[in-house]
């Protein structure tokens, strides 16, 4: 991990679950742990103690690539303007259900 | 003797949950503070359950005096450092998931009923307490002192968990230990002989100073309810 070898604090992993068989993984939240074993375990005690998944992932948090803030402009504001790549210009017949 | 079997199950579950919970806000991280605090969590509601065959749990748990209570020597021993209450938890969970699988299937219904509920809770158990026996036997070299020295106070009361009916737990017990020890590159601490006497109410004194903080409320103020 990146951390100096010296480092009291043992390294951050992000915690994904998958609330039930069907529904794909959503971040949960981030624990420390020495090694992947145990934030699998530290994930558990943490994030499903009271029923929320079926299963767990944890990706160490310095795996992750993010997107620099100072770059959202052009990015994310060039979609503002571009309404039609919404699916909204559809008129959805009556007696259509589960959409 | 059903109410005997129910007391030595209940005992064990709520004297190390009481121990274990001692951790809640004390563990060396958040996230082992939660593991530890579950794991006491999953214990205490055990007990409550088994102790519910032999009598009033909450009663049994609170105005009990320490000679008749019936837990095995181990879950009494003091928490010391983590590596000892990790050392104690390997010990007493790797002997409680097969004697739990075993009741399940041969037991009476009320007890199989809670066994088999309880034994998943207690292979993770197991499987936390071997991890960290490996992480901490493995670790550093102050780890492994330290786990040397908690698996050494804590060896002398296991031969108490294999008497009488439980002595056919023992080979898998014994096959459980040395793979974990042998992963972390321990040895086996020297055979001593076991201390025994917990099942007869005969206990060390650590039982009673746990007893008299766990059971204050009530002996303070009888009958006092949330």
């Amino acid at each position: 991990m990146s951390k100096a070898p010296n480092s009291k604090e043992w390294p951050l992993w992000e915690v994904f679950v998958r609330a039930k068989n069907g529904l794909s993984h959503r971040h949960a939240g981030s624990v420390h742990a020495a090694d992947s074993k145990m934030a699998l375990e530290a994930a558990r005690d943490t994030y499903t103690r009271r029923m929320e998944g079926v299963s767990l992932w944890v990706v160490p948090s310095n795996a992750i690539t993010a997107s620099d803030p100072r770059d959202a402009d052009e990015l994310f504001a060039p979609a503002e303007d571009k309404i039609y790549r919404h699916p909204s210009f559809y008129v959805i017949p009556e007696g259509i259900k589960n959409i | 003797m059903r109410s005997e079997l129910a007391l030595r199950l209940g005992d064990d579950g709520l004297i190390l949950g009481q121990n274990l919970s001692a951790w809640c806000g004390h563990a060396p991280m958040l996230e082992l503070d939660l593991s530890l605090s579950n794991i006491a969590l999953d214990l205490i509601g055990q007990a409550t359950l088994f102790l519910g065959l032999a009598g009033d749990a909450d009663d049994l748990a609170f105005r009990r005096d320490v000679l008749d209570f019936k837990n095995c020597l181990l879950v009494e021993q003091p928490n010391g450092d983590f590596a000892q209450t990790i050392a104690r938890q390997f010990l007493f969970s790797n002997w409680q998931e097969p004697m739990l699988r075993d009741l399940a299937a041969k037991g009476e219904p009320a007890f199989a009923a809670i066994a088999a509920k309880s034994v998943k809770e207690v292979a993770y158990h197991a499987r936390f307490a071997s991890e960290w026996i490996v992480r901490l036997g493995d670790g550093t070299e102050e780890s492994r002192t330290r786990l040397i020295k908690g698996l050494d106070w804590m060896w002398r009361f296991v031969d108490e968990l294999f008497e009488g009916e439980h002595a056919a737990l023992r080979p898998e017990w014994d096959a459980r230990i040395d793979s974990a020890l042998r992963e972390a590159g321990l040895e086996r601490p020297a055979a001593r002989r076991g201390i025994v006497g917990g099942r007869e109410g005969h206990h060390s004194e650590h039982l009673g100073h746990l007893l008299s903080e766990m059971q204050f409320l009530q002996r303070a103020y009888p009958g006092a309810a949330w």
